[in-house]
Formats: C-alpha cells, sequence, structure tokens
C-alpha cells in the first residue's frame, strides 16, 4: 500500500529540483519559469496527498484553483519574455539592468 | 504490492525527468521533459484517486500551457552558449541548498511527533462512494462559487494582459478601417469631370 509519506517525499524531491533550477539556469529565464513550475507541481502533490488520506474533497478544489493561477502565471510571464525579447533582443537575466541606479 | 511498485517507477520516472528540465543544454529538451513531468504526475494524481485533476493536468498543462512554452521557447532565437555560462559557477550553491532543503524536509516528515500510521486509506470512506468529479463539482460549485468566478476572472486577466502585451501595430501594413469606410461620403469617392462629348466616327 502507498503510505502518505511516500507522496511527501516525492514532493520534497521535486521542490527541491525545483528549486535548485532556479539557482542553476539563473540566465536563462524561460528555463526559470519551468522550475517555477515544478515548484507548484509539487505544492499541488502535497494537497493531493492530503485529499487523499484525510479523506477531504477541499484540497483537490485548492489544487484546481492553484493550477488556474499557475496557468494565467504562465501565459502572462511568456507574453511579458516575448516583449522583451522584441525590445531588447535578448532574455538573459543579467542583461536585464536598465533600472540600474 | 503492485501499486507501490508502479509508484516507484511513476516516482523515478518523475524525478529523472524534473532532472531533466533544469539540467537540459536546450531549452526545447528542457519543456519535452517538462511534458514528461506533467504525464507521469497525472499518472500519479490518478493512483490517488484525484481523477479530474489528472485529465485536467494533461489537457490543461499538456495540451495547452506546454504548447505555449514550446511556441516561445521556439520562437526566441536563444544564444544558448550564453546562457549556460554561470551554470557550473551555482551547481554546488544550487545543490547544496537543494540537498538541505530535501533533508529538513524529510527531517519534518520523518519526525517523532509526526505520525502518519493514522492516515490510512482505509479512512476516508466518504472519497470512494461517489466519483470524484461529481464530488468535486458539489462543492465547487456550492462553497467554493465565489472562489471560481474569481478564477474565471483571472483567466480573463491573463488573456487580456497576455494580447495587450505582444500587440503591436506595425507601420506599413495595409489593414480596413472600418469607422472610415461608414464615414464616407459622395464627394471622397465620386468626381465629376466635364468634357465635350465624343464625335462618333463612322465611316
Amino acid at each position: 500500500m502507498i503510505e502518505l509519506s511516500d507522496y511527501l517525499v516525492l514532493s520534497a524531491l521535486l521542490f527541491s529540483i525545483g528549486m535548485a533550477g532556479i539557482f542553476l539556469n539563473r540566465k536563462n529565464a524561460i528555463v526559470l519559469l519551468m522550475s517555477i513550475e515544478l515548484i507548484l507541481l509539487a505544492v499541488n502533490f502535497n494537497f493531493i496527498a492530503f485529499s487523499h488520506f484525510l479523506g477531504d474533497i477541499h484540497g483537490q478544489v485548492f489544487v484546481f484553483f492553484i493550477l488556474t493561477v499557475a496557468a494565467a502565471e504562465s501565459a502572462i510571464g511568456l507574453a511579458i519574455l516575448v516583449v522583451l525579447f522584441r525590445n531588447r533582443g535578448t532574455i538573459n537575466v543579467g542583461d536585464l539592468d536598465a533600472m540600474r541606479g | 504490492m503492485i501499486e507501490k511498485v508502479i509508484f516507484y517507477v511513476f516516482a523515478g520516472i518523475l524525478l529523472a525527468a524534473a532532472l531533466l528540465v533544469i539540467t537540459a543544454r536546450n531549452p526545447v529538451h528542457s519543456a519535452l521533459s517538462l511534458v514528461l513531468v506533467f504525464f507521469t504526475s497525472a499518472a500519479l494524481w490518478l493512483m490517488a484517486e484525484a481523477e479530474f485533476l489528472g485529465i485536467a493536468l494533461v489537457l490543461v498543462y499538456v495540451g495547452a500551457v506546454m504548447v505555449l512554452f514550446l511556441f516561445v521557447v521556439m520562437m526566441l532565437d536563444i544564444n544558448i552558449a550564453v546562457m549556460r555560462e554561470g551554470f557550473s559557477r551555482y551547481l554546488p550553491l544550487g545543490a547544496l541548498v537543494a540537498v538541505v532543503m530535501v533533508l529538513q524536509m524529510l527531517l519534518v516528515i520523518g519526525a517523532a511527533g509526526v505520525d502518519f500510521s493514522g492516515f490510512a486509506e482505509a479512512t476516508n470512506p466518504a472519497l470512494s462512494e461517489t466519483n470524484n468529479i461529481r464530488m468535486l463539482g458539489n462543492v465547487l460549485y456550492t462553497v467554493y462559487v465565489y472562489p471560481f468566478e474569481l478564477a474565471a476572472m483571472v483567466l480573463l486577466l491573463a488573456i487580456i494582459a497576455a494580447i495587450m502585451l505582444t500587440l503591436r501595430r506595425r507601420g506599413g501594413t495595409r489593414h480596413q478601417d472600418i469607422n472610415k469606410q461608414v464615414r464616407t461620403t459622395k464627394a471622397d469617392r465620386l468626381r465629376m469631370v466635364r468634357m465635350a462629348s465624343e464625335q462618333k466616327n463612322e465611316q
């Protein structure tokens, strides 16, 4: 039988991989967005696992809303990247220092 | 027993694909690995009896969001060599932070005060009695109807924001101006020319 802790450990590993992705790919804004998706997925795993093992449907409603907000976030993030590339010709995060004093 | 084996196989694929997402040299490979991550997650969610969300993950994420990612990755001309230059420099720090976070979370999960044996699957008769979609709908359209409408507004906001951000009017393109077309008058289009009548030239 699958235990709750199996899901929690898997979620913790997934969260840390997403966190490491933010550190490793600091230059590439697209992979940064993908790492954020990984982190949100790890959070959703926790909600689903607790919803299953506690017998409470409300956790799944929360996952539903997180999916909605994450989809909106990535759509706007990618639109910002497209505008950025059109104006600056690069999406390198290191080059985005126009607001530096 | 067989459930456990399936769970571990899917978990292994999930973690390997997630590692590939953050280490792949080419962003297209990262995006495709992320598709694999979402597929295996959907399978694991199905195993946790969250059927609606598993299917929604495949439809919404693999079908829409990841296609959007792939579209943007392929449309932008990314210099991969420049993007990778900080990778080896930040690898020790990133790995250290990740390992420390995993250890902390494992300590919390394995702490003596938290006993997960109480969360047996047998204690949830309510979830298995009726189907998942009906239960979710019963809650979503009654208790959570106001947040549900707010979620719809968030999606509308995302549509409008994304379109307004990427809309651009280029000079030199030919397009219809309906307003101008409707307000045109006879004087704008028709020109009366006064001229002598032609002689009929018959032999």
